[in-house]
């Protein structure tokens, strides 16, 4: 190796580079600034921008303000909020195939969400059950598994998420047989797929902050989650307490999934595979996977949500969108035969 | 820093690997725990390290008890060479080096520039400052091996321990790393610090040169040094094949285990 290699890999700082964090930003501030100017009532980006600080036509600065910001905003955050989980769970569980549903909080959120409309609750009480199912899965999850008595915690854990993840989804079929054909049934197919068509301000507004207090351990931990994906014994003799790290970020990580898929409804491929992407541009270091990965996320959903309402004459649901934009994805990777899944 | 483990035993659970175990390492000490595979070294490891709970005796690592120390305070004190293999993603082998460093840091904390240069430097001495770079899931056996001991050094511990680190190598790998880790035994031995490294191949023991402990159905059978403890007796009895040590003439000792003719008691045995 050439001198001047070697000196650079000793000053190449462990954290992000700030350039590249800037251009991402500014790509999906682009995108963003496209988003509220695509639709039915189509701007040029200079009118949209001028729109959103509350110049030019009335009907436009409706249109930008009140329609379509809360929605970039909600894309914006759903798609930051399960990458950053994503990239969370992947590195804990040594996994490059988990998503954030690994331990059941998709389908305790999903559970929650249908009990909420089959009894025909208001939408902000259908959230709450969304958001209390995902975390009463996942706190059922981990006191299952840490009651089995098997010596690899990680295999315990992933397999109780599927087995309660299997009954939830037992439970909300039985309601989906039990629902109103007319007025539930389809509600409750709309919401299992993921949708942001009728979000608004007030559902962002509980969202962000919860998703906010997730991410603070996981950017404090930032560097004790990369020895931990060495495995428990490497890193406890690494002087790692691996246990307690753990628990700490499957609560901030489930808090986060609870909290956007109560908004937005279950989105899944998003936290799968953003990863990914975010892994072959900056490696496997957490402390540079996590931003970038949120960032990455955010311009993905956008671009996926704008999809959904513009391309057809109804709303597409994101789950189908996302499925159809990921599984070519993921095919392409294993058949690119990355090594380590890069 | 003195580790010692007295009337240890050691196992999962119910199921109990090994008993009365008596061990000491002190400072300067190089201690060469050898015995078939199964025998119980890596439990043994895994006891003393604090990774899982003895069943009974006690571990003391500087005049307190193991069970009371936090994991850092056991991580200073002692750093751990596992059997290399490849994490599931494609570190650099500079920050599977640095992870070492993880000791000296405050809890939220991330290695800084001063840690990256810690962790090249003990690369450095090792001689494969040339990997730093390097995706460290694409690495040979042996060259992994080596990135393990770089981290262990890194942690500045009084005492290494390192499990089997010549196990899944290849020839030519393991005469390699088996120099290295000789260089670095008697390095670190002369600078206070004690190394306890364990091994399935008689012929590494006896290439350390260091003290032999012998180990024979979860206890110690023997120990002292090469040419005491390796005798063809002691290694017959533990390995359960005919085991000759022969002198070549350079000097050196070898282990000749059972002639291909006595395939039969090899194929009783399971091997």
């Amino acid at each position: 190796m050439e001198q001047g290699e070697t000196t650079g890999v000793i000053r190449r700082a462990p954290g992000v580079r700030v350039s590249l964090v800037v251009a991402l930003g500014l790509i999906v501030a682009a995108l963003s600034l496209g988003a509220l100017a695509i639709g039915p009532f189509a701007l040029s980006p200079a009118e949209t921008l001028v729109a959103l600080f509350g110049g030019g036509e009335q009907q436009a600065q409706v249109v930008v303000q009140n329609i379509r910001l809360p929605r970039v905003a909600a894309a914006l955050l759903v798609g930051a909020a399960l990458a950053a989980a994503g990239a969370s769970y992947q590195t804990l569980f040594r996994n490059p195939l988990v998503s954030p549903d690994i331990l059941g909080v998709s389908a305790g959120a999903g559970l929650g969400a249908v009990i909420g409309i089959f009894l025909s609750l208001p939408v902000a009480f259908i959230q709450l059950f969304a958001f209390a199912g995902g975390l009463a899965a996942v706190v059922l999850v981990t006191v299952v598994a840490s009651a089995v008595r098997n010596t690899d915690r990680i295999l315990a854990l992933v397999l109780t998420g599927v087995v309660i993840g299997a009954l939830a989804g037992a439970a909300t079929s039985l309601l989906k047989v039990l629902a109103d054909p007319y007025d539930q049934l389809p509600a409750i197919t709309f919401w299992l797929l993921g949708s942001l068509a009728s979000v608004t301000t007030a559902d962002i507004l509980p969202a962000l902050p919860a998703v906010l207090i997730g991410l603070v351990p996981l950017v404090l931990l930032r560097w004790r989650i990369n020895v931990l994906s060495l495995g428990d014994d490497e890193a406890r003799a690494l002087g790692v307490e691996a246990g307690r790290v753990r628990f700490i970020v499957i609560a901030a990580a489930t808090l986060i999934t609870a909290s956007v898929t109560a908004l937005a409804g279950v989105v899944g491929w998003v936290g799968l595979v953003i990863p990914h992407i975010a892994r072959m541009i900056v490696g496997p270091s957490f402390a540079r996977l996590l931003p970038v990965s949120a960032i990455i996320g955010a311009g993905y959903l956008l671009v996926v949500d704008t999809l959904a309402r513009t391309i057809g004459a109804v709303e597409i649901p994101l789950g189908i969108l996302t499925a159809v934009i990921g599984a070519p994805f993921f095919i392409w990777l294993l058949a690119s035969g990355r090594r380590g899944w890069a | 820093m003195k580790l010692e483990a007295s009337g240890l035993e050691i196992g999962y659970g119910p199921f109990i690997v090994g008993r009365d175990i008596d061990l000491t390492v002190s400072p300067g000490d190089i201690c060469c725990l050898l015995g078939p595979n199964g025998c119980g070294k890596t439990t043994l490891f895994r006891t003393m390290l604090g990774l899982i709970p003895s069943l009974g005796g006690r571990v003391m690592l500087g005049g307190q008890p193991l069970a009371s120390l936090s994991r850092i305070e056991i991580a200073r004190r002692i750093s751990y060479v596992p059997q290399a293999h490849a994490p599931p993603f494609p570190y650099e082998a500079l920050e599977i080096v640095m992870m070492g460093r993880t000791v000296r840091l405050g809890r939220f904390a991330q290695p800084g520039p001063a840690d990256r240069a810690a962790a090249y430097e003990e690369m450095e001495r090792l001689g494969i400052a040339d990997l730093a770079g390097r995706d460290y899931t694409r690495l040979s056996g042996g060259q992994r091996q080596l990135v393990l001991i770089a981290r262990a050094l890194a942690q500045r511990a009084p005492l290494i321990v390192m499990d089997e680190p010549t196990a899944s190598l290849d020839f030519g790998n393991q005469a390699l790393v088996l120099g290295e880790i000789g260089k670095l035994a008697h390095a670190a031995s002369r600078s206070g610090q004690g190394v306890v490294l364990s091994t399935h191949n008689p012929d590494h023991a006896f290439a350390l040169g260091s003290e032999v402990v012998l180990m024979h159905d979860g206890g110690i059978y023997r120990r002292g040094t090469p040419q005491e403890v390796l005798t063809s007796e002691s290694l017959s009895t533990v390995y359960g094949v005919p085991v000759g040590v022969e002198r070549t003439p350079s000097g050196r000792h070898v282990c000749i285990s059972a002639p291909l003719g006595d395939g039969a008691r090899l194929a009783a045995r399971g091997a």
